[in-house]
């Protein structure tokens, strides 16, 4: 796992024989990752709440039946992920997919926003108001998109382990990935120049 | 027979895994050239590094509280076990 910090370094046969203490610790090890993903996907703390106690009631529960086929932690992300996509599937009452084709058709290839925003101060760049528009740009991109960034460039795992953990080929998670990140570099690309009067 | 330069539009969809650095070489040596010439791609790829560079930034400040690992663990009956 790229992140050095979650490593699977816990006893499977303990967790499966029900081990308090065990199951414990693999709580403390994931559970701030496993907030953050959530809380990125769904938007707001109370839903990444809900998903965060749901994946691990799942993960009690079956337990047993983890073949360690994938990592524990890859297993964990995906619950994770499914859970947090069930809740975006209940708000917005309507269906949500991982398995949406990769339409390569050229949404990527709309005009481009050509403005070197680079050198503006530090202090401009992560303002309370530009992160506060760089949130709710993520949180309008569509959900197969917005899982890949947060997976790949926000929890730092490999383009291999998000595609593990989302059941897609790696090509589909860089196609994903690149679209998600120039629709976010175009979002930025009209806030900093609508906001400090940049031209192309 | 010359070989065609790619144009900024064919090598949009190529300049994320440019980043990550996971492009064969020989495209990247293209993209390399191509950069060099043309200052629209360049403020792409810059504006676009930039970007990735932002929303890792402001995600890392996010912080689970500790009432939700408090609540978490009351949840799942493992009071007891909490911070041992």
């Amino acid at each position: 796992m790229s992140n050095d910090k979650l490593k699977d370094d816990l006893s499977l046969e303990a967790l499966r024989n029900g081990d308090r203490a065990e199951f414990a610790r693999l709580v403390e090890q994931y559970d701030a990752f496993i907030y953050r993903l959530a809380l990125r996907i769904v938007g707001n703390p109370q839903d990444a709440e809900d998903v965060l106690q749901e994946t691990f009631i799942k993960a009690l529960k079956h337990l047993s039946e983890f073949d360690g086929r994938s990592s524990l932690s890859t297993w964990l992300y995906r619950i994770a992920t499914n859970e947090a996509l069930m809740v975006l599937r209940k708000d917005k009452s309507a269906t949500v997919s991982l398995d949406e084709p990769d339409d390569n058709s050229d949404d990527e290839q709309e005009p481009l926003e050509v403005v070197d925003w680079c050198c503006l101060p530090e202090e401009t760049l992560m303002s309370a108001e530009a992160r506060e528009y760089l949130d709710k740009a993520i949180s309008e991109l569509p959900p197969t998109l917005r899982v890949v960034v947060v997976l790949r460039d926000i929890q730092g795992l490999s383009t291999r382990e998000t595609s593990e953990v989302l059941n897609i080929s790696e090509m589909a998670v860089k196609t994903r990935l690149s679209r998600a990140r120039l629709q976010l570099r175009q979002s930025l690309s009209s806030y900093f120049s609508q906001q400090f009067g940049l031209e192309n | 027979m010359t070989q065609q330069k790619p144009s900024c539009h064919e090598l949009i969809s190529s300049l994320s895994d440019f980043i990550d650095g996971e492009l064969e070489a020989e495209l990247c040596a293209k993209i390399e050239s191509h950069l060099a010439e043309c200052q629209n791609c360049r403020i792409v790829v810059d504006t676009l590094r930039k970007t990735i560079t932002l929303y890792q930034q402001t995600s890392l400040e996010t912080e689970m509280p500790n009432e939700v690992r408090s609540r978490l663990f009351k949840r799942l009956d493992l009071e007891d076990l909490l911070n041992k």
